[in-house]
């Protein structure tokens, strides 16, 4: 298909995308299957380039007698279209996939063969136990082609799994969640994630009523990930030069060099981090403030977004990279953050604190204020008081206003990084490593009745 | 009268159909759907007048469901043959098969009538893939550089969808629909001194066609002139002070309000934990139906799939159920929800309100949002007379942040622009501002609801939910209301500075 696209098109320059998806799902609640499915999708993205010109256009299911009419209108948006900003050779010279002509081999439901069995057990072992379970299992195989008029033969396949497992009590008052993520679900233990929602759902029967406030506060691996996560997304550089985000420098400029933190904090994406494997080269099916189609295929290697403490890097295309002045330095599909040597478990920090909260997940997570990359949103699925080192009890649920670029120079604490499935964003991110942290004096602004 | 497309009817809709849904049957479906589906969608998006990006997408495929063994099963495939499609509702079969033991409450479905062959067109005159990119740039462009006179830079976009579904059911239902949208939206940002700010238009997506930009139906031009202003206002507006006011609402913003606060509340699979691990459940929980007092005397809240140019609008859901309006909400108590097939029969509810709906051919559909609105006080009075009605308080205009928790109680918005409003008059816009309340708390200290004319139809595109994750559009009309003593936050506070 990408080929025979590449030969159709009449533009100056073309570039073809061909994700081939699959995907497998099962959804529970109540200790009972709610939904479930397999489904496969195939997208042809061709982005022709006349001039500086570019038309994009993506179909799904082409079949091969509609090719040439995708193409063409790909052209001729290109022969229509105002000269991109964004406008750069294509890249070469990159090499090609030794896999580039092997088959796609799909998902299907058979991933969960060993799985669900194992998740049947463990609905009775909840039903005997009094607990209802509630949760998604999902496996995801993309394989993404990215073929060009300079040679760019490139694919990546991706396999994404993800477990999320909610526990509550029998008259749903309490609440418990965990979750992970996986390649192929051959690692997924949902036996021993019940056990740990079971000790935590015990943790829940003695109730503390606390009011708002700025309390020291743990934040677990997912947590973190999720707040990290979007202070990520919001770390374009072209935002940064046109003084329109947190990471603009007063006057003019990006925060790049800046310490952010006093603790040697590293945040981190590699495509080639062990259990976190993403693509290593960019795939653009458009232009937008943070990618540039014009990138397509361009490699990419390891790199420090916060480095002991200091902001590093911010996500750069070719373009803005040329703005800046800064390296070129492109949004990678995994992230990690480490605390420098000899952090804690969170179970040791828990043994350490003398009076704090234990958070488990945060939830609804949204911008309140761009300048200071204030955030709202809340706790879910336990809050726990910790005295003297131990758990003493279930504390109500918050609303949150924090800015995580703040709190990255709060923190008085950084443990030992593990990898985890962000709560909130795990549609859309799963490939995370993040130590569990101590926050002094986080906002808990208002409590929320809701358990 | 508008027409479904050709070249959507010269797809082989009944012979996929009639493939897939024989096989089912001969495997030992009890019931089986087959739900065909096109959806197009273009994105522009423009920044200083530039075009910065634009994505054409079309997604094609279908999806066959049945319940075998009292098990649902559900495969989704690309490939437009009869055995292609015999061969995936073998797969969902094969799904329920292997899915049947771990389910532990059969499927049964609530009755609806078989309305045999139907075909449903929203209202709209000029369908947005009919007009040149060039031509929608170039307007965009337009509106872009007038901006760009008072503000820093400018964001420019335009989304378009047509969606076009065909759905066959084992009783003999066969639908074959289309339906529009548009969603414009320009955005001003500018600095000063105290830092940076932004400000969006507040024209609402609406189900109508490219035609919303052109005709006069919405003030574009009045619109665009105000907004720097507006914007260089805000700028040099002083800080909110944090603490309890009275609230005048505009449609603009409280639309969402009620979208988060009582569209999600009152959707039945979340008061009975179908959400639980991922949006969450509900405050408002079925045994509590007919006396939950939800709000003021004054609140009236309907669902509707048939309001025109309502984003949710369809004239039959993707389980064939003829939609129609329905009361959620009658003088503040709870007496409704939102209904698929399977949870109004589960719920002894009789039949589905035609609420079921799926984004695309490869998902499922899910118990959705209808159009949920406020109903506005016949002879109620103006948006002006309700400002003339509070000593101290804000007039709160567009949406902006949002978050509310996965019960829907504790909830924090914030807006476009507020604006104080001293001894009934407005007096100059106040910065940094949120307000957060309990979703009850909220709707009782809703003392008046204004009239007719202040009624606008808002909503959004892309309302989330359900796992895998779906994207639905969905209108809310309100009139503009007033709220007694909501707490008022300042953000800048609320991080701590």
């Amino acid at each position: 298909m990408v080929e025979r696209a590449l030969e159709l098109s009449r533009a100056d320059d073309c570039v073809v995308i061909v994700d081939e998806g699959s995907t497998a799902n099962l959804r529970f609640a109540g200790n009972t299957l709610t939904t479930n499915g397999v489904a496969r999708s195939a997208q042809l993205t061709v982005i022709s380039i006349v001039g500086a010109g570019v038309g994009v256009v993506s179909r799904a299911s082409v079949r091969p007698e509609q090719l040439p009419e995708v193409v063409a209108a790909a052209d001729a948006a290109a022969r229509d279209a105002q000269p991109a900003e964004d406008a750069r050779p294509l890249v070469e010279g990159v090499g090609s996939s030794v896999n580039w002509t092997e088959p796609v081999l799909p998902t299907s439901i058979g991933v969960f063969g060993d799985f669900a069995p194992a998740l049947g057990e463990t609905f009775t072992a909840a039903e005997a136990g009094g607990r209802k379970l509630y949760g998604f299992a999902e496996h995801t195989l993309t394989s993404t082609f990215v073929g060009s008029s300079r040679g760019l033969r490139l694919r990546h396949d991706q396999p994404t799994g993800r477990l999320e497992l909610n526990a509550k009590s029998a008259d749903l008052k309490r609440s418990a969640w965990t979750g992970v993520a996986t390649r192929d679900f051959s690692d997924v233990d949902v036996a021993a994630l019940d056990s740990s929602l079971a000790q935590r759902l015990e943790w829940a029967k003695n109730r503390i009523d606390l009011p708002a406030g700025r309390y020291e506060t743990l934040l677990p691996p997912s947590a973190v990930a999720d707040l990290m996560i979007y202070m990520m997304w919001s770390s374009g550089a072209r935002d940064a030069l046109d003084g329109r985000s947190v990471f603009s420098k007063p006057g003019g400029g990006t925060r790049v060099g800046e310490r952010l933190s006093e603790l040697p904090v590293t945040l981190s994406s590699d495509p080639s981090a062990a259990g976190i494997e993403c693509a290593p080269f960019v795939t653009a099916h458009a232009s937008s403030r943070r990618s540039s189609v014009f990138d397509n295929g361009l490699p990419l290697a390891a790199t420090d977004w916060v480095k002991d403490g200091t902001l590093a890097a911010l996500l750069q295309t070719r373009h803005s990279a040329e703005l800046s002045g800064l390296p070129v330095t492109p949004s990678i599909d995994n992230l990690i953050m480490r605390g420098g040597e000899g952090g804690r478990s969170l179970e040791e920090m828990i043994a350490a604190t003398e009076r704090g909260l234990l958070l488990t997940c945060l939830w609804y997570i949204r911008e309140v204020d761009p300048q200071t990359l204030l955030l709202t949103g809340l706790t879910r699925d336990g809050v726990y008081l910790v005295e003297h080192g131990e758990v003493i009890g279930e504390v109500n649920n918050f609303r949150f206003n924090e800015s995580p670029v703040d709190l990255l120079g709060r923190l008085s604490e950084v443990g030992a990084s593990r990898q985890t499935l962000p709560r909130e964003w795990n549609d859309y991110f799963t490939r995370t490593i993040m130590p569990p942290v101590r926050v002094p004096d986080f906002n808990m602004s208002t409590v929320s009745q809701a358990n | 009268m508008r027409q479904i497309d050709p070249d959507f009817l010269a797809l082989p809709l009944r012979q996929l159909a009639d493939a897939a849904l024989q096989r089912a049957r001969d495997l030992g479906a009890s019931h089986a759907d087959f739900r065909l589906e096109r959806v197009r969608a273009e994105s522009l998006a423009l920044y200083d007048a530039r075009l910065e990006g634009a994505a054409d997408a079309d997604d094609l495929g279908y999806a066959v469901r049945v319940i075998k063994n009292g098990t649902w099963g559900f495969a989704a495939g690309l490939v437009l043959t009869p055995e292609a499609a015999a061969e995936v509702a073998a797969q969902a079969v094969k799904v329920a098969e292997v899915s049947a033991p771990i389910n532990r409450e059969p499927i049964e479905l609530a009755p609806e009538p078989v309305h045999g062959e139907v075909t449903w067109v929203s209202a709209y005159e000029i369908d947005p893939f009919t007009v040149p990119q060039k031509e929608k740039v170039a307007l965009l462009a337009d509106w872009s550089a007038g901006l760009l006179k008072g503000a820093d830079h400018v964001s420019a976009r335009l989304l378009q969808v047509k969606e076009q579904k065909f759905y066959a059911d084992t009783a003999g239902t066969v639908t074959t629909q289309q339906r529009v949208r548009i969603h414009p939206e320009l955005n001003a940002m500018k600095a000063a001194s105290a830092g940076f700010d932004d400000m969006s238009t507040i024209a609402p997506p609406v189900g109508r066609g490219y035609e919303y930009l052109t005709d006069g139906t919405y003030d574009w031009q009045g619109e665009l002139a105000r907004l720097p202003e507006l914007l260089a206002e805000k700028l040099a507006a002083p800080s909110v002070e944090a603490g309890d006011y009275d609230l005048v609402i505009d449609p603009s913003n409280l639309w969402l309000t009620i979208h988060e606060s009582i569209g999600h509340a009152t959707e039945l699979d979340r008061a009975l934990g179908y959400e639980a691990a991922y949006a969450g459940t509900s405050f408002a929980t079925f045994e509590q139906l007919g006396t939950l007092v939800y709000g003021s005397p004054v609140m009236n809240v309907t669902g509707d799939r048939t309001v025109e140019h309502g984003l949710s609008t369809i004239g039959y859901d993707d389980e064939g159920v003829a939609t129609r309006e329905f009361d959620i909400v009658k003088d503040g108590i709870l007496v409704g929800y939102q209904l698929d097939r399977r949870m109004a029969l589960m719920q002894g509810l009789g039949s589905s309100n035609g609420c079921a709906f799926a984004d695309s051919p490869g998902h499922m559909p899910i118990q959705r949002m209808a159009n949920v609105s406020l109903k506005p006080a016949p002879g109620g009075p103006s948006t002006e007379a309700l400002i003339g009605d509070v000593e101290r308080g804000l007039y709160i205009v567009g949406d902006k942040s949002w978050s509310i928790d996965m019960q829907r109680y504790n909830f924090q918005f914030t807006g476009q622009r507020a604006f104080r409003i001293e001894n009934g008059a407005l007096a100059g816009q106040v910065r940094d501002f949120a307000y957060q309340a309990t979703t009850t708390d909220f709707w009782g200290s809703m003392e008046a609801v204004g009239g007719p004319e202040t009624y606008v139809l808002g909503g959004a595109f892309n309302c989330g939910k359900g796992q895998p994750g779906q994207v639905a559009p969905v209108s809310h009309g309100c009139p503009s209301a007033l709220f007694r003593g909501v707490r008022i936050l300042n953000t800048v506070q609320e991080g701590g500075k």
